[in-house]
Protein backbone atom coordinates (compact mmCIF):
# COMPACT_ATOMS: atom_id res chain seq x y z
CA UNK A 1 0.00 0.00 0.00
CA UNK A 2 1.52 3.55 -0.59
CA UNK A 3 0.97 6.01 1.73
CA UNK A 4 2.41 9.88 1.80
CA UNK A 5 5.38 10.53 -0.91
CA UNK A 6 5.03 7.32 -2.57
CA UNK A 7 6.22 5.63 0.53
CA UNK A 8 6.15 2.05 1.54
CA UNK A 9 4.95 1.66 4.87
CA UNK A 10 5.83 -1.71 6.60
CA UNK A 11 2.68 -3.13 8.17
CA UNK A 12 0.26 -0.37 7.52
CA UNK A 13 -3.05 -1.09 8.63
CA UNK A 14 -5.09 1.40 8.01
CA UNK A 15 -7.04 2.37 5.80
CA UNK A 16 -5.74 5.05 3.34
CA UNK A 17 -6.95 8.40 3.08
CA UNK A 18 -7.97 9.81 -0.34
CA UNK A 19 -5.52 12.32 -1.97
CA UNK A 20 -2.75 14.06 -0.24
CA UNK A 21 -2.62 18.11 0.54
CA UNK A 22 0.22 19.82 -1.49
CA UNK A 23 2.72 21.42 0.80
CA UNK A 24 1.81 25.01 -1.31
CA UNK A 25 -0.78 27.35 0.40
CA UNK A 26 -3.82 28.35 -1.24
CA UNK A 27 -3.85 31.87 -3.34
CA UNK A 28 -5.99 33.89 -1.15
CA UNK A 29 -6.33 36.35 -4.14
CA UNK A 30 -9.40 34.55 -5.34
CA UNK A 31 -11.03 35.86 -1.71
CA UNK A 32 -13.37 38.24 -1.78
CA UNK A 33 -12.84 41.65 0.25
CA UNK A 34 -9.92 42.81 2.43
CA UNK A 35 -9.12 39.51 3.60
CA UNK A 36 -5.71 38.56 4.86
CA UNK A 37 -3.89 35.29 5.70
CA UNK A 38 -3.82 34.38 9.21
CA UNK A 39 0.00 32.98 9.14
CA UNK A 40 2.08 35.09 9.26
CA UNK A 41 0.42 38.57 8.21
CA UNK A 42 -2.45 38.68 10.78
CA UNK A 43 -0.35 36.43 13.25
CA UNK A 44 2.13 39.38 13.55
CA UNK A 45 0.01 42.15 13.90
CA UNK A 46 -1.95 40.12 17.11
CA UNK A 47 2.23 39.47 18.23
CA UNK A 48 2.29 43.38 18.24
CA UNK A 49 -0.67 43.84 20.22
CA UNK A 50 -0.14 41.29 22.89
CA UNK A 51 3.70 43.03 22.71
CA UNK A 52 1.94 46.44 23.59
CA UNK A 53 -0.50 44.62 26.29
CA UNK A 54 2.60 42.66 27.70
CA UNK A 55 4.80 45.96 28.42
CA UNK A 56 1.69 47.44 29.94
CA UNK A 57 1.12 44.67 32.08
CA UNK A 58 5.27 44.42 33.24
CA UNK A 59 4.86 48.06 34.23
CA UNK A 60 1.59 47.52 36.44
CA UNK A 61 3.47 44.22 38.23
CA UNK A 62 6.50 46.72 38.88
CA UNK A 63 4.80 49.48 39.93
CA UNK A 64 3.18 47.31 42.79
CA UNK A 65 4.47 44.67 43.91
CA UNK A 66 1.37 41.76 44.81
CA UNK A 67 0.23 42.49 48.46
CA UNK A 68 1.14 39.61 51.42
CA UNK A 69 -0.15 40.38 54.60
CA UNK A 70 0.73 38.58 57.71
CA UNK A 71 0.40 35.06 58.52
CA UNK A 72 -2.77 33.87 58.66
CA UNK A 73 -3.59 33.55 62.29
CA UNK A 74 -6.80 31.54 63.04
CA UNK A 75 -7.41 33.05 66.58
CA UNK A 76 -7.81 36.76 65.41
CA UNK A 77 -11.25 36.60 65.43
CA UNK A 78 -12.00 40.65 64.80
CA UNK A 79 -10.13 40.25 61.19
CA UNK A 80 -12.52 41.47 58.49
CA UNK A 81 -12.50 39.17 55.76
CA UNK A 82 -12.57 40.45 52.55
CA UNK A 83 -12.66 38.38 49.13
CA UNK A 84 -10.79 39.35 45.66
CA UNK A 85 -12.53 42.52 43.62
CA UNK A 86 -13.96 40.12 41.49
CA UNK A 87 -15.94 38.48 43.78
CA UNK A 88 -17.26 42.03 45.59
CA UNK A 89 -20.64 41.56 43.92
CA UNK A 90 -21.49 38.09 45.48
CA UNK A 91 -20.38 38.87 48.40
CA UNK A 92 -21.80 42.20 49.15
CA UNK A 93 -25.26 40.60 48.04
CA UNK A 94 -25.22 38.74 51.41
CA UNK A 95 -25.43 41.43 53.34
CA UNK A 96 -28.93 42.53 52.32
CA UNK A 97 -31.90 41.53 54.70
CA UNK A 98 -33.53 39.26 52.11
CA UNK A 99 -30.22 37.51 51.08
CA UNK A 100 -28.73 36.81 54.17
CA UNK A 101 -29.61 34.95 57.48
CA UNK A 102 -32.85 32.87 57.12
CA UNK A 103 -32.90 33.88 53.37
CA UNK A 104 -29.20 32.64 52.82
CA UNK A 105 -29.83 30.26 49.88
CA UNK A 106 -31.76 33.20 47.81
CA UNK A 107 -28.44 35.17 48.37
CA UNK A 108 -26.07 32.53 48.66
CA UNK A 109 -27.86 30.19 45.33
CA UNK A 110 -30.89 31.31 43.76
CA UNK A 111 -30.12 34.97 42.61
CA UNK A 112 -26.44 33.68 41.22
CA UNK A 113 -27.60 30.60 40.30
CA UNK A 114 -30.53 32.02 38.22
CA UNK A 115 -27.70 34.78 36.72
CA UNK A 116 -25.18 32.30 36.33
CA UNK A 117 -27.58 29.63 34.46
CA UNK A 118 -29.55 32.22 31.81
CA UNK A 119 -25.68 33.10 31.57
CA UNK A 120 -25.06 29.43 30.56
CA UNK A 121 -28.00 28.98 28.32
CA UNK A 122 -28.19 32.27 26.80
CA UNK A 123 -28.09 30.30 23.60
CA UNK A 124 -31.41 29.07 24.14
CA UNK A 125 -33.12 31.59 25.79
CA UNK A 126 -32.35 34.04 23.26
CA UNK A 127 -33.60 32.02 20.04
CA UNK A 128 -34.15 34.71 17.48
CA UNK A 129 -32.17 34.67 14.53
CA UNK A 130 -31.36 38.70 15.00
CA UNK A 131 -27.78 39.58 16.26
CA UNK A 132 -28.24 42.96 16.37
CA UNK A 133 -28.24 44.32 20.01
CA UNK A 134 -30.88 46.71 19.23
CA UNK A 135 -33.55 43.88 18.21
CA UNK A 136 -32.96 41.79 20.82
CA UNK A 137 -34.55 43.92 23.55
CA UNK A 138 -34.98 41.24 26.24
CA UNK A 139 -31.41 39.55 25.90
CA UNK A 140 -29.61 43.97 25.93
CA UNK A 141 -31.84 44.29 28.41
CA UNK A 142 -31.43 41.84 31.24
CA UNK A 143 -27.86 41.72 30.53
CA UNK A 144 -27.40 45.67 30.88
CA UNK A 145 -29.45 44.83 34.03
CA UNK A 146 -26.97 42.68 35.35
CA UNK A 147 -24.17 44.97 34.64
CA UNK A 148 -25.66 47.61 36.34
CA UNK A 149 -26.56 45.27 39.44
CA UNK A 150 -22.92 44.02 39.47
CA UNK A 151 -21.29 47.61 39.22
CA UNK A 152 -23.64 48.71 42.03
CA UNK A 153 -22.84 45.85 44.29
CA UNK A 154 -19.18 46.34 43.93
CA UNK A 155 -19.29 50.18 44.74
CA UNK A 156 -21.27 49.84 47.66
CA UNK A 157 -18.91 46.86 48.60
CA UNK A 158 -16.37 48.69 48.38
CA UNK A 159 -17.42 52.05 49.92
CA UNK A 160 -18.54 50.63 53.03
CA UNK A 161 -15.38 48.58 53.58
CA UNK A 162 -13.02 50.35 56.05
CA UNK A 163 -9.81 50.01 54.05
CA UNK A 164 -7.61 51.95 56.59
CA UNK A 165 -8.61 49.17 59.36
CA UNK A 166 -8.36 46.85 56.76
CA UNK A 167 -4.34 48.01 55.85
CA UNK A 168 -3.81 47.81 60.20
CA UNK A 169 -5.12 44.49 60.32
CA UNK A 170 -3.00 42.41 57.82
CA UNK A 171 0.19 44.12 58.55
CA UNK A 172 2.99 42.14 59.19
CA UNK A 173 4.67 42.78 62.20
CA UNK A 174 7.97 42.63 63.11
CA UNK A 175 8.42 39.73 65.96
CA UNK A 176 10.60 39.94 69.28
CA UNK A 177 11.67 37.90 71.82
CA UNK A 178 9.38 37.87 74.59
CA UNK A 179 10.39 37.06 77.99
CA UNK A 180 6.78 36.32 79.40
CA UNK A 181 7.81 35.09 82.63
CA UNK A 182 9.05 39.34 83.49
CA UNK A 183 7.26 40.73 85.62
CA UNK A 184 6.04 43.12 83.08
CA UNK A 185 4.52 41.03 80.87
CA UNK A 186 2.90 39.23 83.95
CA UNK A 187 1.59 42.68 84.71
CA UNK A 188 0.87 43.64 81.07
CA UNK A 189 -1.74 39.91 81.34
CA UNK A 190 -3.30 40.61 84.28
CA UNK A 191 -4.44 44.03 82.71
CA UNK A 192 -6.05 42.91 79.76
CA UNK A 193 -4.06 44.49 77.29
CA UNK A 194 -3.28 40.95 75.71
CA UNK A 195 -6.62 41.11 74.42
CA UNK A 196 -6.61 43.58 71.99
CA UNK A 197 -2.31 44.30 71.92
CA UNK A 198 -2.21 40.13 71.57
CA UNK A 199 -0.39 37.88 73.32
CA UNK A 200 3.15 38.41 71.54
CA UNK A 201 1.97 42.30 71.47
CA UNK A 202 1.32 42.19 67.72
CA UNK A 203 -1.87 43.90 67.82
CA UNK A 204 -4.85 42.87 66.36
CA UNK A 205 -7.78 44.43 64.33
CA UNK A 206 -7.90 48.29 65.30
CA UNK A 207 -5.28 48.52 67.93
CA UNK A 208 -1.46 48.75 66.85
CA UNK A 209 1.23 46.48 67.83
CA UNK A 210 3.47 47.19 70.70
CA UNK A 211 6.71 45.92 69.31
CA UNK A 212 9.10 48.42 68.04
CA UNK A 213 6.29 51.14 69.27
CA UNK A 214 9.02 53.52 69.69
CA UNK A 215 7.89 55.50 72.76
CA UNK A 216 9.16 56.81 76.17
CA UNK A 217 8.32 54.72 79.20
CA UNK A 218 6.77 58.10 80.12
CA UNK A 219 4.43 58.18 77.05
CA UNK A 220 3.57 54.68 77.68
CA UNK A 221 2.26 55.36 81.35
CA UNK A 222 0.22 58.08 79.98
CA UNK A 223 -1.54 56.36 77.47
CA UNK A 224 -2.15 53.27 80.03
CA UNK A 225 -4.18 55.55 82.15
CA UNK A 226 -5.41 58.01 79.52
CA UNK A 227 -5.87 56.12 76.56
CA UNK A 228 -5.00 57.12 72.82
CA UNK A 229 -7.22 57.24 69.87
CA UNK A 230 -9.43 53.74 69.97
CA UNK A 231 -7.92 53.11 73.53
CA UNK A 232 -10.63 54.33 76.34
CA UNK A 233 -8.63 56.16 79.45
CA UNK A 234 -8.35 54.00 82.37
CA UNK A 235 -7.72 50.61 81.10
CA UNK A 236 -4.26 50.19 83.36
CA UNK A 237 -5.60 50.01 87.07
CA UNK A 238 -2.57 49.00 88.93
CA UNK A 239 -0.77 50.54 91.52
CA UNK A 240 2.07 53.66 90.55
CA UNK A 241 4.89 50.90 90.86
CA UNK A 242 2.97 48.64 88.46
CA UNK A 243 2.65 50.98 85.86
CA UNK A 244 6.58 51.82 86.02
CA UNK A 245 7.30 48.31 85.33
CA UNK A 246 4.84 47.70 82.63
CA UNK A 247 5.99 51.07 80.83
CA UNK A 248 9.57 50.15 81.23
CA UNK A 249 8.65 46.33 79.79
CA UNK A 250 6.56 47.82 76.78
CA UNK A 251 9.37 50.58 75.81
CA UNK A 252 11.77 47.74 76.12
CA UNK A 253 10.28 45.80 73.18
CA UNK A 254 12.17 45.50 70.30
CA UNK A 255 12.23 43.45 67.27
CA UNK A 256 15.71 41.78 66.69
CA UNK B 1 16.65 23.43 5.50
CA UNK B 2 13.76 24.12 7.67
CA UNK B 3 11.60 23.08 4.35
CA UNK B 4 13.41 20.33 4.23
CA UNK B 5 13.44 19.05 8.48
CA UNK B 6 9.32 19.91 7.25
CA UNK B 7 9.39 17.52 4.26
CA UNK B 8 11.21 14.91 6.47
CA UNK B 9 8.22 14.65 8.81
CA UNK B 10 5.38 15.44 6.54
CA UNK B 11 6.35 12.46 4.55
CA UNK B 12 6.42 10.47 7.72
CA UNK B 13 3.28 12.28 9.41
CA UNK B 14 1.39 14.37 6.52
CA UNK B 15 1.75 16.99 8.93
CA UNK B 16 0.00 19.25 6.21
CA UNK B 17 -3.49 19.27 6.92
CA UNK B 18 -3.23 19.55 10.37
CA UNK B 19 -0.81 22.58 9.52
CA UNK B 20 -3.56 23.96 7.25
CA UNK B 21 -6.46 23.39 10.11
CA UNK B 22 -4.88 25.36 12.76
CA UNK B 23 -3.12 28.32 10.29
CA UNK B 24 -3.67 28.21 7.12
CA UNK B 25 -6.52 30.38 6.80
CA UNK B 26 -7.90 33.81 6.02
CA UNK B 27 -8.70 36.14 8.30
CA UNK B 28 -12.14 38.38 6.83
CA UNK B 29 -11.74 42.04 6.76
CA UNK B 30 -14.48 43.06 9.72
CA UNK B 31 -12.44 41.05 12.72
CA UNK B 32 -9.20 42.68 11.39
CA UNK B 33 -8.18 46.42 13.37
CA UNK B 34 -6.08 47.27 10.55
CA UNK B 35 -9.35 47.74 8.33
CA UNK B 36 -11.72 48.88 11.19
CA UNK B 37 -10.59 50.44 14.17
CA UNK B 38 -13.79 49.39 16.19
CA UNK B 39 -12.40 45.81 15.24
CA UNK B 40 -10.09 45.57 18.79
CA UNK B 41 -13.03 44.34 20.15
CA UNK B 42 -12.36 40.98 18.60
CA UNK B 43 -8.56 41.31 20.48
CA UNK B 44 -10.53 39.92 23.77
CA UNK B 45 -10.46 36.75 23.47
CA UNK B 46 -6.72 36.90 22.06
CA UNK B 47 -5.30 38.73 24.72
CA UNK B 48 -7.66 36.07 27.43
CA UNK B 49 -5.49 33.11 25.98
CA UNK B 50 -2.35 35.62 26.32
CA UNK B 51 -2.94 36.19 29.91
CA UNK B 52 -3.84 32.28 30.11
CA UNK B 53 -0.34 31.39 28.98
CA UNK B 54 1.37 34.10 31.28
CA UNK B 55 -0.28 32.84 34.15
CA UNK B 56 0.67 29.17 33.34
CA UNK B 57 4.38 29.83 32.94
CA UNK B 58 4.22 32.24 35.73
CA UNK B 59 2.74 29.39 38.12
CA UNK B 60 5.00 26.86 37.13
CA UNK B 61 7.84 29.17 38.26
CA UNK B 62 6.23 29.81 41.52
CA UNK B 63 5.38 26.02 41.90
CA UNK B 64 9.68 25.66 42.27
CA UNK B 65 9.32 27.70 45.67
CA UNK B 66 6.34 27.69 46.90
CA UNK B 67 5.29 24.93 49.40
CA UNK B 68 1.81 24.01 50.33
CA UNK B 69 1.74 23.32 53.87
CA UNK B 70 0.21 26.07 56.88
CA UNK B 71 4.09 26.87 58.03
CA UNK B 72 6.08 26.82 55.08
CA UNK B 73 3.59 28.48 52.40
CA UNK B 74 3.44 31.84 54.31
CA UNK B 75 7.12 31.24 54.67
CA UNK B 76 8.27 30.68 51.20
CA UNK B 77 6.07 33.42 49.35
CA UNK B 78 7.48 35.99 52.01
CA UNK B 79 10.96 34.43 50.78
CA UNK B 80 10.17 34.61 47.06
CA UNK B 81 8.82 38.18 47.30
CA UNK B 82 11.90 39.38 49.49
CA UNK B 83 14.66 37.45 48.81
CA UNK B 84 14.47 35.33 45.17
CA UNK B 85 15.60 37.38 41.88
CA UNK B 86 12.92 38.56 39.94
CA UNK B 87 10.53 36.63 42.54
CA UNK B 88 8.37 39.54 42.86
CA UNK B 89 7.86 40.17 39.18
CA UNK B 90 6.98 36.55 38.83
CA UNK B 91 4.57 36.77 41.62
CA UNK B 92 2.95 39.94 40.47
CA UNK B 93 2.68 38.92 37.58
CA UNK B 94 0.51 35.54 38.51
CA UNK B 95 -1.42 38.02 41.14
CA UNK B 96 -1.99 40.59 38.63
CA UNK B 97 -2.83 38.50 35.57
CA UNK B 98 -5.41 36.77 37.61
CA UNK B 99 -7.28 40.18 37.73
CA UNK B 100 -6.35 40.81 34.17
CA UNK B 101 -7.60 37.49 33.01
CA UNK B 102 -11.04 37.92 34.47
CA UNK B 103 -11.38 41.91 32.81
CA UNK B 104 -10.35 40.02 29.42
CA UNK B 105 -12.64 37.20 29.51
CA UNK B 106 -15.34 39.34 31.13
CA UNK B 107 -14.88 41.52 27.81
CA UNK B 108 -14.95 38.98 25.86
CA UNK B 109 -18.27 37.46 26.98
CA UNK B 110 -19.95 40.93 26.65
CA UNK B 111 -18.58 41.09 22.99
CA UNK B 112 -19.70 37.56 22.02
CA UNK B 113 -23.34 38.45 24.35
CA UNK B 114 -23.93 41.70 22.49
CA UNK B 115 -23.26 40.89 19.44
CA UNK B 116 -25.32 37.64 19.39
CA UNK B 117 -22.65 35.62 18.18
CA UNK B 118 -23.69 32.62 20.05
CA UNK B 119 -26.43 32.11 17.75
CA UNK B 120 -26.81 28.97 15.94
CA UNK B 121 -24.74 27.26 15.53
CA UNK B 122 -22.16 28.54 18.07
CA UNK B 123 -24.18 27.24 20.85
CA UNK B 124 -21.80 24.29 21.96
CA UNK B 125 -19.10 26.95 22.09
CA UNK B 126 -20.91 29.59 24.10
CA UNK B 127 -21.52 26.97 27.00
CA UNK B 128 -18.08 25.65 26.60
CA UNK B 129 -16.73 29.30 27.04
CA UNK B 130 -19.32 30.25 30.05
CA UNK B 131 -17.95 26.49 31.59
CA UNK B 132 -14.47 28.40 31.07
CA UNK B 133 -15.40 31.31 33.06
CA UNK B 134 -16.68 29.37 35.64
CA UNK B 135 -13.20 27.40 35.66
CA UNK B 136 -11.29 30.60 36.18
CA UNK B 137 -13.64 31.94 38.97
CA UNK B 138 -12.85 28.61 40.42
CA UNK B 139 -9.12 29.25 39.97
CA UNK B 140 -9.00 32.91 41.48
CA UNK B 141 -11.09 31.41 44.13
CA UNK B 142 -8.46 28.51 45.38
CA UNK B 143 -5.60 30.48 44.19
CA UNK B 144 -6.65 33.34 46.72
CA UNK B 145 -5.85 30.91 49.88
CA UNK B 146 -2.43 29.68 48.86
CA UNK B 147 -0.41 32.63 50.17
CA UNK B 148 -1.90 31.60 54.05
CA UNK B 149 -2.30 35.28 54.75
CA UNK B 150 -4.86 36.98 56.87
CA UNK B 151 -7.26 37.72 54.13
CA UNK B 152 -6.58 34.20 52.24
CA UNK B 153 -7.59 32.16 55.12
CA UNK B 154 -10.38 34.41 56.39
CA UNK B 155 -11.66 34.80 52.76
CA UNK B 156 -12.01 31.14 52.38
CA UNK B 157 -13.53 30.86 55.60
CA UNK B 158 -16.41 32.62 54.34
CA UNK B 159 -16.09 30.98 51.17
CA UNK B 160 -16.39 27.66 52.69
CA UNK B 161 -19.54 28.70 55.20
CA UNK B 162 -21.45 29.88 51.77
CA UNK B 163 -20.77 26.29 50.57
CA UNK B 164 -22.21 25.05 53.63
CA UNK B 165 -25.39 26.93 53.44
CA UNK B 166 -25.74 24.79 49.85
CA UNK B 167 -28.94 22.44 50.58
CA UNK B 168 -28.83 18.82 51.32
CA UNK B 169 -25.12 18.38 49.88
CA UNK B 170 -23.60 21.40 52.08
CA UNK B 171 -21.80 19.69 54.48
CA UNK B 172 -20.36 17.02 51.83
CA UNK B 173 -18.62 19.65 49.53
CA UNK B 174 -17.55 21.66 52.71
CA UNK B 175 -15.94 18.49 53.62
CA UNK B 176 -14.59 17.21 50.10
CA UNK B 177 -13.03 21.12 50.07
CA UNK B 178 -11.72 22.00 53.51
CA UNK B 179 -10.86 17.95 54.18
CA UNK B 180 -12.49 18.58 57.61
CA UNK B 181 -15.18 19.68 59.47
CA UNK B 182 -14.34 22.20 61.63
CA UNK B 183 -10.77 23.08 60.66
CA UNK B 184 -9.46 25.49 57.79
CA UNK B 185 -6.31 24.24 58.03
CA UNK B 186 -3.07 21.72 57.05
CA UNK B 187 -5.74 19.86 54.71
CA UNK B 188 -7.73 22.77 52.74
CA UNK B 189 -4.18 24.30 51.78
CA UNK B 190 -3.18 20.36 50.18
CA UNK B 191 -6.90 20.03 48.88
CA UNK B 192 -7.08 24.00 47.28
CA UNK B 193 -3.05 23.51 46.52
CA UNK B 194 -4.19 20.58 44.46
CA UNK B 195 -7.48 21.72 42.89
CA UNK B 196 -5.80 25.08 41.98
CA UNK B 197 -2.17 23.03 40.07
CA UNK B 198 -4.20 20.20 38.57
CA UNK B 199 -7.88 19.58 38.79
CA UNK B 200 -8.90 23.20 37.56
CA UNK B 201 -6.04 23.16 34.76
CA UNK B 202 -6.60 20.15 33.44
CA UNK B 203 -10.46 20.92 33.14
CA UNK B 204 -9.30 24.06 31.76
CA UNK B 205 -7.15 23.25 28.96
CA UNK B 206 -9.55 20.05 28.10
CA UNK B 207 -12.51 23.54 27.68
CA UNK B 208 -9.98 25.54 25.87
CA UNK B 209 -8.97 22.95 23.43
CA UNK B 210 -12.51 22.43 22.55
CA UNK B 211 -12.87 26.27 22.41
CA UNK B 212 -10.25 26.78 19.72
CA UNK B 213 -11.38 23.95 17.77
CA UNK B 214 -15.01 24.71 17.41
CA UNK B 215 -13.44 28.69 16.48
CA UNK B 216 -11.73 26.45 13.55
CA UNK B 217 -14.67 24.52 12.24
CA UNK B 218 -17.21 27.23 12.81
CA UNK B 219 -15.14 29.89 11.90
CA UNK B 220 -15.05 33.46 13.48
CA UNK B 221 -19.34 35.02 13.36
CA UNK B 222 -19.98 37.03 10.21
CA UNK B 223 -20.39 41.01 10.34
CA UNK B 224 -23.29 42.69 12.12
Amino acid sequence: MHRGKGMKFVGDSRVPASGRKPNIPKDYSEYPGKTEAFWPNFLLKEWLIGAVFLVGFLCLTAAHPSPLEKIADPSDTAYIPLPDWYFLFLYQLLKYSYASGPYNIIGALVIPGLAFGALLLAPFIDRGPERRPSKRPLATGFMLLALAGITFLTWESVAHHDWEAAKEQGKIVAEAEIDKESDGYKIFETNGCTSCHGGDLQGGAGSPALVDNGLTPEEISDIAKNGRGAMPAGMFKGTDEELKVLADFISSIKSE
Amino acid sequence: MLNKIYDWVDERLDITPLWRDIADHEVPEHVNPAHHFSAFVYCFGGLTFFVTVIQILSGMFLTMYYVPDIKNAWESIYYLQNEVAFGQIVRGMHHWGASLVIVMMFLHTLRVFFQGAYKKPRELNWIVGVLIFFVMLALGLTGYLLPWDMKALFATKVTITIIESVPFIGEYLKILLAGHSDIVGAQTITRFFAIHVFFLPAALFALMAAHFMMIRKQGISGPL
